[in-house]
């Protein structure tokens, strides 16, 4: 059982929602990377998804997009970022999954890519251009080296590739809860009830919500109708606006546990 | 001569895309999971109109009084003359509505798009003519028009974008990345992946995620069909050579196409050398590229090390772009046509040898494939024939041309 796994089995014990922060490697700059992840594992993150930037990032929204291109500017490469990854690993035992596209993936070569990524001390792995139909090999060395493979489900995913996409996650199941790109939005979908059930008949994996979270309610609303809340481009921008400020980490971590607390306020009821 | 009137979809002669859009190990489907089933559904939607008669009359009827349909083919003499070797023929897309092959292909996914139901079109463009088509078929068929352009070529084809506004178009210019022709296929998959339930992405060339690479060759193919059978009358006999630009390759696919059965036809793509085949200064795929993939489709990919997409340049903002179609990908591996490139300065040249010979002003796209032509007809005998798709008109050109060309007069 990999870190993630784990992770969801103490979350189950505790009956406590999960929440997921994402972060751009070596944004706003490389230096900062691990007083982001420890700030994150301070204030209670449960996972934290670390995305490599890409330069062409079609699925992310302006302000992931903006990040990526700082960081690749610093020298920010896969490499890296897993070395960066494995000298975390030697502070915190806060579970790492992987945010990428699937060309610095091939580039590489999948099993190598795979390979380094375990064995930097990352969990699991979540392409984003990567539909469940040209996994194959993907999936296969990911299982082989010890990763969870994360995809996503979008609101206009058929209940056919549902099933097909929850068989081959692992870990927990990424549903976008909107059309569109990443970034934060004023109101959450209110069918989000339905569309979790929908993908709960497929499948025991936790349900995980994102895209567009960016405030306290959301977090408490999306955490009452799912397993969990993750939230991405909210904290890229407090990053952008506060990272190398005095007492920034003081005030990035209350900003990230005012989240926190909000999903983890909602109790997993018992039937 | 109505060449329109006969079945234009016939079924492939090829084995290619397979059902998961693959050409051997390129192409496919590779998007995030919101397009995906947008993917699916254009698929399902193409799959029906090809089939439909209905659909290809109205394809047809378009392509015959609109585009002006069949596009001459014609010997350009006086330069075959002058090179001293091949006989040279133009296939003469430049005569085609808006000066460029680009509207079949535009002005058929937009039928498409209305067929769908849909009515908002979203679409990319680099040298403009592209968005130009695109923007000419939604004023023709009544479709709401958004379209993506980097800063960059914004600059380099200022008088494109006014056409476009003239034309009922927005023009959304985008500032990211490299500001080109690739960041305004980002920011065009963005704005789709957020409105598709009422909005079609007509992509402009024989790349993308599958169905698009197929969809635009099919609607492209004409070209040969009309070339093959226009050759024929005027020459009696099949070509030895086709040449043809290669940027994303649509115009190259759309010439090709109905001649890969006629196994003795040599084929050659140019891509654009730029200014030298180092790495930012080119977009020669073939060349200086390595299997990767962008924008949704598996091809050769102009990227460094670690997979991060380089940059490129061209004169000729048509063929300035890191990856090439899948279809191209494929036929390059196979052997079955050979791809070269021609630079800059060269494509100058060509540009203005055609226009004091022929008194036809090229495109700079085209102006690579004359450029090749150039070299290698003095290499055969008169015997010989060169088909060339002269697939732009070069106006669009001219104001940029002439910061290089006045240096020389």
């Amino acid at each position: 059982m990999n870190r993630i796994e784990k992770k969801f089995e103490e979350l189950r014990q505790k009956r406590e929602k999960a929440f997921v922060a994402y972060i751009t490697a070596g944004h706003p700059s490389p230096d900062y990377f691990e007083d982001i992840m420890l700030a994150l594992d301070e204030a209670g993150v449960d996972i934290v998804e670390v995305g490599i930037p890409f330069s062409d990032p079609v699925g992310d929204g302006p302000v992931i997009q903006e990040a990526s291109y700082r960081s690749l500017q610093c020298g920010t490469n896969p490499t890296k970022v897993l070395n960066w990854v494995s000298n975390i690993r030697k502070k915190t035992e806060i579970p790492i999954l992987l945010f990428t596209y699937f060309n610095p993936i091939l580039a590489q070569g999948i099993p190598s890519f795979l390979k380094t990524s375990a064995q930097s001390g990352a969990d699991g792995i979540l392409c984003v251009d990567l539909p469940v139909e040209e996994a194959g090999t993907y999936k296969l060395e990911a299982e082989k080296n010890g990763l969870a493979t994360v995809f996503l489900i979008a609101p206009n995913t058929p209940e056919e590739r549902i099933k097909l996409i929850t068989q081959k996650s692992s870990g927990f199941v990424y549903y976008v809860s909107r059309l569109g790109v990443t970034g934060e939005k004023d109101t959450i979908a209110n069918d989000l009830a339905i569309s979790v059930d929908r993908i709960k008949k497929y499948t025991q994996l936790p349900v995980l919500v994102g895209f567009g979270i960016s405030r306290p309610e959301h977090a408490t609303f999306v955490a009452t109708v799912s397993d969990g809340v993750i939230v991405g481009s909210a904290f890229v921008r407090d990053l952008n606006e506060h990272a190398g400020s005095s007492q920034w980490t003081t005030h990035f971590i209350q900003y990230v546990k005012s989240l926190v607390d909000a999903t983890k306020k909602v109790k997993v009821s018992t039937e | 001569m109505n060449i329109l009137l006969e079945n234009l979809f016939t079924e492939q002669k090829t084995p290619y895309p397979d059902d998961k859009g693959r050409y051997g190990e390129f192409g496919g489907r590779f998007v995030p999971e919101t397009l995906f089933v947008a993917l699916e559904e254009l698929e399902q939607v193409f799959r029906s109109a090809r089939e439909d008669s209905e659909f290809q009359k109205t394809f047809q009827y378009y392509a015959h009084t609109y585009i002006g349909r069949p596009t001459p083919l014609f010997h350009a003499r006086r330069l075959s003359e002058h090179l001293g070797g091949a006989q040279i023929y133009f296939k003469r897309e430049d005569l085609a509505h808006t000066g460029a092959h680009k509207i079949n292909n535009a002005l058929g996914q937009c039928l498409l798009t209305q067929r769908m139901g849909k009515m908002r079109v979203i679409a990319e463009t680099g040298a403009g003519q592209h968005g130009v088509a695109t923007a000419t078929a939604c004023a023709l068929l009544g479709l709401e028009c958004c379209i993506y352009m980097g800063t960059e070529d914004m600059e380099r084809q200022r008088l494109n974008v006014f056409r476009m506004k003239l034309l009922g178009a927005q023009v959304i210019g985008v500032d990211s990345g490299s500001k080109t022709l690739k960041d305004a296929i980002n920011e065009a998959l963005r704005d789709w992946s957020l409105n598709i339930k009422n909005t079609h992405y007509v992509l402009g060339t024989v790349h993308g995620p599958h169905p698009f690479p197929w969809i635009c060759r099919e609607f492209q193919k004409i070209i040969g069909i009309e070339a093959r059978k226009q050759i024929l009358e005027q020459a009696k006999r099949l070509p030895n050579l086709l040449v043809a630009c290669v940027g994303g390759g649509s115009n190259a696919i759309g010439l090709f196409y109905e001649f890969l059965k006629d196994k003795d036809i040599e084929m050659v793509g140019v891509e654009a050398g730029g200014k030298s085949l180092v790495p930012g200064m080119h977009a020669a795929r073939f060349a200086g590229g390595s299997f990767g993939m962008l924008h949704g489709s598996q091809s050769y990919v102009l990227q460094d090390e670690f997979g991060q997409i380089g940059n490129t340049h061209s004169v000729s903002a048509g063929l300035d772009y890191a990856s090439v179609g899948p279809e191209h990908a494929w036929l390059y591996k196979s052997g079955r046509v050979k791809y070269t490139y021609a630079m800059d300065d060269e494509a100058l040249e060509a540009f203005q040898l055609c226009a004091r010979l022929e008194g036809i002003i090229p495109a700079l796209e085209s102006s690579h494939a004359i450029a090749y032509v150039i070299k290698e007809a003095p290499q055969r005998n008169s015997d010989q024939i060169i088909l060339v798709n002269l697939s732009g008109r070069g106006d669009k050109d001219v104001e940029h041309a002439s910061k290089f060309i006045e240096l020389e007069v």
